[in-house]
């Protein structure tokens, strides 16, 4: 698993206080890992605090799941 | 009890009457305070009578760009930004059938608008830390409605509307959005005011006076205090009796 994704498991995990095991490619953060919307704000804040990128908020819509999220970072940076 | 030692509040419109003193009574109680205005020369005096921790950020509230800004420079002169008072506010008033676009824009613009762009502005750093207050001035004909008035009481109207909405959305990260709505407090806005007037209102305040700036400080310190934690999307409404919710 690349840098990124190592990373961006770490802040989900510790934001959603979540099992790192079911953080997978395919789990959306809302449906599979108990986020609300407030919590997918945050995420998009903290990516971009940690990858020092900044995501527009179109952009951030786009990003459900922590395979969206590992993606749309590692096109990014 | 209401110790705010360790908090930085933002208020807008402290060169004003009830902003300067919201400003003094939670610097008082130990914050940080950023002041705010468009008139810079009043916010330096407050500031020299407060002394330590307080900062002088002149803004005007109707240039979107400069509101935008202001967060992040208040948070960058007092290092965090964990009290936002929303006071600003002006009044164009006339009657509705010779109401301009320009004055209802106005006021509009200022008194919800801005409101709107600083509570967005300062939500991050607060959602971040898991605490904050932002407390947004109202108005009782904000409430009640006021001929001559429809935009002020409009914006006013507005003001508590997205204060319940914030609220709401944000109440679970330690972040609470309130409204104080004073009713008559003598300022230099009711100085104004002639004698047969200030008599009429008095007859429908049942405190039999106005109200002191300095007791609607009081209710922006208890708002902003650590005690407050469990009061949000509240409207505080206080005005001697003058309506009653």
């Amino acid at each position: 698993m690349s840098d990124i994704a190592d990373r961006v498991k770490k802040i989900v995990v510790e934001h959603l206080g979540v099992e790192e095991d079911k953080v997978v490619e395919s789990a959306s953060f809302i449906d599979d890992l108990g986020a609300d919307s407030l919590d997918t704000v945050e995420l998009v804040m903290a990516f971009e605090e940690e990858f020092g990128i900044e995501i527009p908020d179109d952009a951030a819509e786009t990003i459900q799941s922590f395979g969206d999220a590992v993606k749309f970072i590692t096109e990014a940076s | 009890m209401f110790d705010l030692t360790g908090k930085a509040a933002l208020v807008t419109g402290a060169s004003g009457g009830i902003g300067a003193e919201i400003a003094r009574s939670l610097h008082a109680q130990g914050a940080t305070v950023g002041l705010s205005g468009t008139r810079t020369e009043p916010l330096e005096a407050l500031a020299a009578e407060l002394g330590e921790r307080a900062h002088v950020l002149p803004c005007n509230l109707s240039d979107a760009e400069a509101v935008e800004a202001l967060p992040k420079q208040a948070t960058e002169a007092m290092g965090s930004l964990d009290i936002l008072v929303n006071n600003a506010g002006i009044t164009r008033d006339g009657l509705a059938m010779r109401m301009k676009d320009e004055d209802w824009d106005d006021v509009i613009n200022v008194n919800l608008t801005s409101t709107m762009r600083l509570c967005r502005g300062v939500l991050r750093g607060m959602m971040k830390s898991r605490w904050g207050r932002i407390i947004n001035i109202g108005s009782v004909v904000g409430v009640t409605g006021n001929p001559g008035q429809m935009n002020y009481c409009a914006s006013k109207a507005g003001v508590i509307g997205l204060s319940k909405s914030l609220a709401q959305e944000v109440a679970n990260r330690g972040v609470t959005v309130n409204v104080i709505a004073p009713g008559f407090i003598a300022t230099a806005m009711t100085d104004k005011l002639n004698d047969a007037q200030k008599e009429g209102i008095m007859s429908v305040i049942p405190a039999g006076r106005m109200g002191e700036p300095s007791e609607i400080a009081s209710a922006a310190v208890y708002l902003a205090s650590p005690e407050a934690g469990y009061v949000t999307g509240a409207t505080l409404h206080v005005n001697g009796g003058m309506a009653m919710y």
